[in-house]
């Protein structure tokens, strides 16, 4: 570790997301500046305050998942798998022949808020007999039960699926999950502890009992008569997030090791650092002490000065609190050059998937990159005096980017943020 | 490089309430294991539950604070300011951004989220609480703990089932090596509510007979509840308080998986061997040689095939010694506790070399054949400088930790 640096890149990206499944139809619907929020149709949300969610349209077993694959796991896992697969694919690396890839150096980080929350309930309604038996029956329970208790079993699945001997995990902090483990990831190819990390996140929360904890507070949009527009950041008439599902996986590469196999290179992960705000559960101090400061730290791990940031990929949830929070959290990291970058935020696309949006942020950022656009906020009709940056609003934009930032913010005060850059750094 | 060293033990475990308790357990060596209340253990096919003896929430955590969190919660908030109070270390003396939280979870909030959609499912959304959403997912015992004592710096939460507290263990070196002051590190669960032990029943690895690991009548294991958190020190920012007492370095980690897609039985050929490899990765980072480990806390999971397979490892590990390693796993007169588990058994094994004892494989009646290997069937006092602590997670983690008596001279540069 010491007097050696180790750097990370980007090998392979693999996209689970509400609109379209797969890399490629992702990024055409953040260009296109489309959204894939929609009512809420896995069950009927009339009882419910919010009743909109972007909803990802898949069938597992056409996606490549077997029967018992998908018997034995969540709809969160299921979703990790098939991003793995796109991620693996893309990166070129050959992790069932065995040839030229040392598994024991193979690791696993991925990310989740809720874990199995999904399959957790609809069991829990068969096992209490719809929540009249406290004393649940086991007999009406899968075998896999002990499983779906432990989210880990996701991380677990992507180990044995791609055979990774090296260190394997789930990280879960909340809706920070994502980035924290791309980051995690990323600290375990700089000391020395793997060369490879398939890294990433999932999570598959629109169930009754995550829309109903979510309207018990408040924090989801209520705008049901118009759910395609619900998810609208930074407008002046928003009124909280829209849930969403989902998955990204990244192949983070030591960076000998990816030049090494003449392996395509996306962006290399230039630092990464999390706070927390210690403050409130749900709660955010307007100021954005914490994430600036998570954003300072990850821009000079990457050494880069403030005024270097191309592009902010906001957490830009669509809460009153959020949006302004985090606005200031950018001012207060970039200063005046705030003013001059541009900073959206794809949630209002593709909704808000907890602990996994992290990861597909990362995966947008990358593409931003890789492609030179930045794609919009959709749905940003009215400014808010409270949000003066410029959010790129509705419609994608072209231009160069080498220095990119995504943020995030989650239940618990976690504050987090992860730099990506481009070729003309890695080149030098 | 910043070494760790822990400096605080908060325990809240079948074994008692603080770290006290705690080692007078280990010296008695008897069986903590208690019935469960109602009709559960008949229910879920066990005979009984480490539980937490005497414990009293109201005594940890204010009101407010309660019914907004889980048992899981209360647990981990007590042993966060149990091993404070050990390490006479004040928050608020502290520079807010220099201590990190790392707890690692296995199961989340499991009562308040049965009790949450017992609500929804009889009584409507309408019923259902603010606090399920920040109560029951996984990050809600380390969001608490930096909130209530101010702590800013750099929160993780690693789930690995059986494997997370050693992880976050591992994961608060890390933390330290890149300039944070202090962790909290470890981990707490709470696992005997009806749904969580349905979940855990379903699995066939509980026992009806009792928690025997390595011996020949054993069946499984007994569920337990509640773990440890270890205050993780930067050994160079200690200052020179006297009163500072460092327990041991964490000197050694490494993690492992099986990667086996056999989801149905126990672990196969495969995993033994990278359980060996788990063992000497974390011997070989703490530049430690088989020879120089005075005792093994073995994960000891009393399943026959996970036995057989540590012991398999162990002897692989251990077999050319010139005298057998002692194994010890006390973790059988307290349950299985989930991540909370193998912080406990850190802790103990910090207690260990603090007092210089052994302690015993529990409930070893019979021990299976283990040439090379001394299981140790009494608790007795013996110098300890260097234990090796195993821990496995369903689903093929392995994580092994090296806990070393500290010597402030001794560089590892």
């Amino acid at each position: 570790m010491k007097g050696l640096h180790r750097a990370a890149v980007v090998t392979g990206i693999g996209v689970v997301a509400p609109g379209g499944v797969g890399r490629k139809a992702f990024w055409q619907l953040l260009i296109d500046g489309r959204t894939a929020t929609r009512r809420i149709t896995f069950f009927d949300p009339a009882p419910f305050r919010s009743q909109i969610a972007a909803e990802v349209d898949i069938d597992m077993a056409a996606a490549g998942l077997s029967p018992q694959e998908i018997a034995r796991t969540d709809r969160f896992v299921q979703f990790a798998m098939i991003a793995a697969d796109e991620a693996v694919t893309d990166s070129g690396l050959d992790l069932n022949s065995g040839n030229g890839v040392d598994h024991d150096r193979l690791a696993v980080s991925l990310g989740s808020a809720v874990g199995a929350t999904m399959r957790l309930e609809q069991e829990y309604v068969d096992v209490s007999d719809g929540g009249r038996q406290w004393l649940v029956d086991p007999a009406y329970g899968s075998h896999f039960l002990d499983r779906v208790l432990q989210p880990s079993s996701g991380a677990a699945e992507l180990a044995a699926r791609f055979h990774a001997h090296g260190p394997t995990s789930l990280m879960s902090t909340g809706c920070t999950s994502g980035i924290d483990a791309v980051g995690h990831g990323l600290q375990l190819i700089e000391d020395g502890e793997a060369d490879i990390v398939i890294a990433g996140a999932a999570d598959a929360p629109i169930s009754p009992i995550s829309v109903a904890c979510f309207d018990a507070i408040r924090a989801t949009s209520s705008r049901n008569d118009d759910p395609q527009t619900a998810s609208r950041p930074f407008d002046a008439t928003r009124d909280g997030f829209v849930m969403g599902e989902g998955s990204a996986v990244l192949i983070l590469e030591e960076e000998h090791h990816a030049r090494a196999r003449g392996a395509h290179v996306y962006a290399r992960i230039g630092g990464f650092a999390n706070r927390s705000n210690a403050f409130h559960m749900t709660g955010l101090r307007p100021d954005g002490a914490e994430m600036s400061i998570a954003i300072d730290e990850a821009l000079r791990q990457a050494r880069l000065a403030p005024d270097q940031v191309d592009y902010v990929n906001a957490h830009g949830s669509g809460t009153k609190q959020n949006d302004r929070h985090e606005t200031a959290a950018v001012r207060r990291s970039l200063g005046e050059h705030a003013y001059r970058t541009p900073m959206s935020s794809i949630k209002s696309m593709v909704g808000h998937s907890l602990g996994a949006i992290g990861s597909i942020e990362v995966a947008a950022c990358a593409l931003a990159i890789r492609y030179g656009v930045v794609p919009p906020t959709a749905n940003l009709e009215t400014p808010d005096p409270d949000c003066d940056l410029d959010y790129v609003p509705k419609t994608a934009r072209d231009m160069p980017i080498d220095v990119a930032v995504s943020v995030g913010s989650g239940f618990g005060g976690f504050q987090s943020a992860i730099v990506l850059t481009g070729h003309d750094r890695i080149a030098s | 490089m910043s070494r760790a060293v822990v400096t605080g033990l908060g325990v809240v475990a079948p074994s008692g309430v603080g770290v006290a308790a705690h080692w007078e357990s280990l010296q008695a060596n008897e069986s903590r294991i208690t019935p469960l209340p109602g009709d559960r253990a008949r229910t879920y096919g066990v005979t009984g539950a480490g539980q937490v003896p005497g414990f009293r929430a109201a005594d940890h955590v204010d009101e407010r604070l309660l019914i907004q969190t889980d048992r899981w919660t209360w647990f981990s908030l007590a042993a966060v300011q149990l091993a404070m109070d050990d390490a006479g270390f004040d928050p608020g003396d502290q520079d807010p951004y220099a201590v990190s939280v790392s707890l690692a979870a296995a199961s989340g909030g499991n009562e308040f989220g049965q009790r949450e959609m017992t609500s929804l499912y009889t009584r409507g959304p309408r019923a259902v609480t603010a606090y399920q959403s920040i109560a029951w997912f996984y990050a809600a015992s380390t969001g608490q703990v930096s909130i209530r004592h101010g702590f800013k710096g750099s929160s993780s939460v690693l789930v690995t089932e059986g494997a997370g507290g050693l992880d976050s263990l591992g994961h608060a070196r890390r933390v330290i090596r890149r300039g944070t002051a202090a962790v909290l590190a470890g981990g707490t669960e709470a696992g005997l509510s009806p749904y969580a032990l349905a979940c855990q029943a379903a699995g066939g690895r509980l026992s009806a007979g009792g928690y025997a690991p390595f011996d020949t009548g054993a069946s499984g294991f007994v569920p337990g509840e509640g773990g440890a958190v270890l205050l993780v020190q930067d050994a160079d920012r200690l200052g020179r308080h006297d009163d500072t007492v460092v327990y041991g370095e964490i000197a050694g980690y490494a993690a492992t998986h099986d990667a086996t897609h056999d989801v149905t039985a126990g672990p196969d050929h495969e995993a033994g061997s990278q359980l060996t490899r788990a063992m000497r990765l974390a011997l070989s980072d703490a530049g430690v040689s088989a020879e120089e480990v005075d005792l093994v806390i073995a994960d000891a999971a009393g399943l026959p095939d996970w036995d057989r397979l540590e012991i398999r490892a162990l002897q692989e590990v251990f077999g050319h010694r010139s005298s057998p390693v002692p194994v010890a796993a006390p973790q059988a007169l307290v349950g299985r506790m989930g991540a909370g588990g193998s912080a406990l058994a850190a802790a103990t094994a910090l207690l260990c070399i603090r007092h210089g004892f052994l302690p015993a494989v529990g409930n070893l009646h019979e021990p299976i054949t283990a040439p090379g290997l001394e299981l140790v069937r009494r608790p007795r006092p013996q110098p300890v400088q260097t234990v090796l602590v195993n821990a496995r997670g369903l689903g093929g983690f392995n994580s092994c930790l090296v806990l070393r008596r500290y010597r402030p001279e001794e560089s590892h540069e």
